[in-house]
C-alpha cells in the first residue's frame, strides 16, 4: 500500500534518513496502519464540515502592550553554536546536501 | 510537633488533600513532607522521575497558599525554567528552558512546588512508557509490566507513593490509560480549560494537561488551581464557574449511557476480566440510584482512526522545529540542510519517526483530501455523537483500557496492537470533552479503569459522579504502594 519509494519520498519531505531496513519496516507498519485508517473512505461525509477545533475561539486578542521579552543571551543559551548575537548555522550552499 | 499526630507515621501515605489539612492546622510542615517525598523520588526504582529537585523551595511556601506546599511531580514535557525538561527524548536532552509552563507556575504560586520531572513516551507519543529515549517505566503493581502512557512516570509515581500527585498530558488517552493501569485516578478536562503555553507539544488541536492523583478529591483539588484562560495560549478558555471539591454520595436521577461500539465488539476486543469489573461497577451505580442504558456513538469505531491521522498530521508540523539550529542536538554533515536530516535522524525514537511519516504521508499533496481533510470530518461526527448521548444520558462511561497492564516488550514489535489500546479514550479526546478515569477494581490481580465522560465544562458533575462511585467501590490501592 505505502511502498519503498513512497517511503523515501515521505522521508524525504520529513528531513528523515532511513536505513534500507528501516524503510522496508516502515513501509509494512505504515501499510498496516494505514489500512486500518482507509475504513474512514467507508463513511458518507458528503456535506459534513470539517473540524479544525473542537472549541470556539476566534481571533483571541490582547491589549497592544509592550511587555518585556526574553533577554538575547537567555533566548540563546541553548543553541548549539551561536554568533554575532545570533544562531549560527551550517552554509546551506555548503556540501552536496541542497535538497 | 503538634499532638494527635503519630511522629514516626508516614506521612507519604496522607492524600495530598489531607497532607493540606494537616498542614493547614500545624500538624504537619511543608518542609517536612517536602522532604519525606523527595528522598521517596530520590529512591524511586521505577525509573519513574527523569530529574529530582534537590531542595525545597527558598523560603518556604506562604502560609495561605491554598495547597500549602504539597509538592508536585510533573511531566517531562512541561517547560520548567532551568530544569531538564526534555519530553523523553534524546533530541532535547540537557535542555533547561528559559521559562516555565503556566499551568506549573499556576500550581507553584498555589503552593505547590516542583518535586521531579517524570518520565514519558518520547514527545508524549505512547500507550506503554517502552518509548522514552530514557528507558521504560516500570508498573509499580508488577514490574514486568508496563505503566501505560504516555503519563506513565507520573502515573507509576503516584501510585506507587513518591509523588503526592502529578500532572500529566492526554492527547489520545495519555492521562486515563496509565491511570487505569496503575490503579490511580486521571483527569482529562474540557479542551481549553486548562492553559497549554508551556508544554511540549504533540498534537495541539487535542493535548490537554490534567491530575494524575491517588483519590477523585485530589483530581479536584488540583485540577481547581489548574484551570483558567491565558493569554499567552490563544485557545484557552478557562472554566466557567469553580472546580468544587466533590462530597456526594448518591447517583440518585443519573442517567449513565454506556456505548455499544465500545463494550468490546466490534474490531477490539476488551478483556473478559476488564469487562467483568466494569460490569460490577454499573451495577454499583444502579444501587447508588443510576439507570444503565445502551446508548450509541455510531462514529466511534472510526475515532482511533481519525486520530492516528489527525494526531500524526498535527505532531508533523510541530516537530518541524527540532533542526539543530536554536536549542537540543546538533548533528553537523555539510551544509544546512545536511545538519537537518542528521540531527533529526540521530535524536528523534522510532515511534515518532514513525508518526512524522505517517503524518507527512497524509498530508502531502494527493493524499490530504482522502487522509486529513476526511480525518476531520469524522472528528466532526463524533462530536455530534455525543452531543446527541449527552441529550439522553448524563454520562457516557466506558472501560477504560481495553486490557490490565501487559508485559513490557509485548506489543513494541506491532504498533498498530499498540495503537489500539487508545480504543475507548480517543473518541473523548477527538470531542474535547472531559472524561476521568476510577480504578475499577482487579483483573488478574491488577488495576482496571472505570471511564466516565461528560459535556464540555461538566467537571463538576464528572467529578461528583466519580466521587460517589469511588466510595462505593472502595478500591484497595495498597498493593501498588508496597510494590
Amino acid at each position: 500500500m505505502i511502498d519503498r519509494e513512497q517511503v523515501l519520498h515521505v522521508a524525504r519531505l520529513a528531513r528523515l534518513e532511513l536505513t534500507e531496513e528501516e524503510v522496508g519496516r516502515m513501509s509494512a507498519e505504515l501499510s498496516d496502519v494505514l489500512g486500518h485508517i482507509e475504513k474512514i473512505g467507508e463513511l458518507d461525509l458528503v456535506g459534513v464540515p470539517p473540524t479544525t477545533h473542537v472549541v470556539e475561539v476566534c481571533n483571541a486578542l490582547r491589549p497592544d502592550v509592550v511587555e518585556p521579552s526574553l533577554p538575547r543571551e537567555v533566548a540563546l543559551a541553548n543553541a548549539p553554536a551561536v554568533a554575532g548575537g545570533g544562531f549560527l548555522v551550517p552554509s546551506p550552499q555548503a556540501g552536496a546536501d541542497l535538497w | 510537633m503538634t499532638a494527635g499526630r503519630n511522629p514516626s507515621a508516614d506521612v507519604t501515605l496522607l492524600t495530598a488533600a489531607a497532607a493540606v489539612g494537616s498542614i493547614a492546622r500545624g500538624e504537619l510542615s511543608a518542609a517536612e513532607l517536602f522532604e519525606a517525598y523527595r528522598a521517596a523520588a530520590a529512591a524511586d526504582e521505577l525509573n519513574a522521575y527523569l530529574w529530582v529537585a534537590g531542595d525545597a523551595p527558598a523560603g518556604g511556601t506562604p502560609a495561605d497558599a491554598p495547597l500549602a506546599g504539597v509538592p508536585l511531580a510533573v511531566k517531562d514535557l512541561f517547560c520548567t525554567e532551568g530544569v531538564p525538561s526534555q519530553a523523553g527524548s534524546k533530541i532535547l536532552e540537557g535542555y533547561r528552558p528559559p521559562y516555565t509552563a503556566s499551568v506549573v507556575a499556576r500550581l507553584a504560586a498555589a503552593g505547590a512546588p516542583l518535586l521531579g520531572k517524570t518520565n514519558q513516551d518520547e514527545f508524549a507519543m505512547g500507550s506503554s512508557n517502552e518509548n522514552s529515549a530514557y528507558g521504560p517505566v516500570l508498573n509499580p503493581w508488577d514490574r514486568t509490566r508496563v505503566p501505560g502512557g504516555s503519563s506513565g512516570g507520573s502515573a507509576a509515581a503516584v501510585a506507587a507513593g513518591s509523588a503526592p500527585w502529578a500532572l500529566g498530558t492526554d492527547t489520545g488517552g495519555s492521562i486515563r490509560q496509565p491511570a487505569a493501569l496503575c490503579g490511580i485516578v486521571g483527569l482529562k478536562p474540557t479542551y481549553g480549560t486548562v492553559s497549554r503555553y508551556g508544554m511540549i507539544a504533540f498534537a495541539s488541536s487535542l493535548d490537554q494537561a490534567g491530575p494524575l492523583t491517588r483519590d477523585v478529591t485530589d483530581a479536584a483539588l488540583l485540577l481547581k488551581h489548574m484551570v483558567g484562560q491565558d493569554a499567552r495560549d490563544s485557545t484557552s478558555i478557562g472554566f466557567p464557574g469553580e472546580i468544587a471539591l466533590p462530597r456526594g454520595d448518591s447517583l440518585a436521577g443519573i442517567r449513565l449511557g454506556v456505548p455499544q461500539e465500545l463494550s468490546g465488539e466490534g474490531d477490539v476486543g476488551i478483556d473478559a476480566g476488564v469487562l467483568d469489573a466494569f460490569n460490577a461497577t454499573l451495577k454499583l451505580a444502579e444501587q447508588l440510584g443510576a439507570s444503565v442504558h445502551t446508548c450509541h456513538l455510531p462514529h466511534a469505531p472510526h475515532a482511533l482512526s481519525a486520530y492516528y491521522v489527525l494526531a500524526p498530521a498535527e505532531a508533523s508540523s510541530n516537530l518541524a522545529r527540532y533542526d539543530g539550529v536554536r536549542y537540543g542536538l546538533r548533528v553537523e554533515n555539510g551544509g544546512l540542510h545536511g545538519m537537518y536530516t542528521k540531527t533529526r535522524t540521530q535524536g528523534f525514537g522510532q515511534e515518532v519517526k514513525r508518526r512524522i511519516m505517517l503524518g507527512t504521508y497524509s498530508l502531502s499533496s494527493g493524499y490530504y483530501d482522502a487522509y486529513y481533510g476526511r480525518a476531520q470530518r469524522v472528528r466532526t461526527k463524533i462530536a455530534d455523537d455525543f452531543r446527541a448521548a449527552f441529550d439522553e444520558f448524563d454520562f457516557v462511561v466506558t472501560p477504560t483500557s481495553p486490557s490490565v497492564a501487559f508485559e513490557l516488550g509485548a506489543k513494541t514489535a506491532d504498533p498498530l496492537s499498540m495503537y489500539l489500546n487508545d480504543y475507548c479514550t480517543v473518541p473523548m479526546s477527538l470531542a474535547g470533552i472531559p472524561a476521568i478515569s476510577i480504578p475499577n477494581g482487579l483483573s488478574e490481580g491488577l488495576p482496571t479503569g472505570f471511564q466516565l465522560a461528560g459535556p464540555a465544562f461538566s467537571e463538576n458533575r464528572v467529578l461528583e459522579a466519580a466521587f460517589a462511585l469511588e466510595q462505593a467501590i472502595g478500591f484497595d490501592a495498597s498493593a501498588g504502594r508496597s510494590a
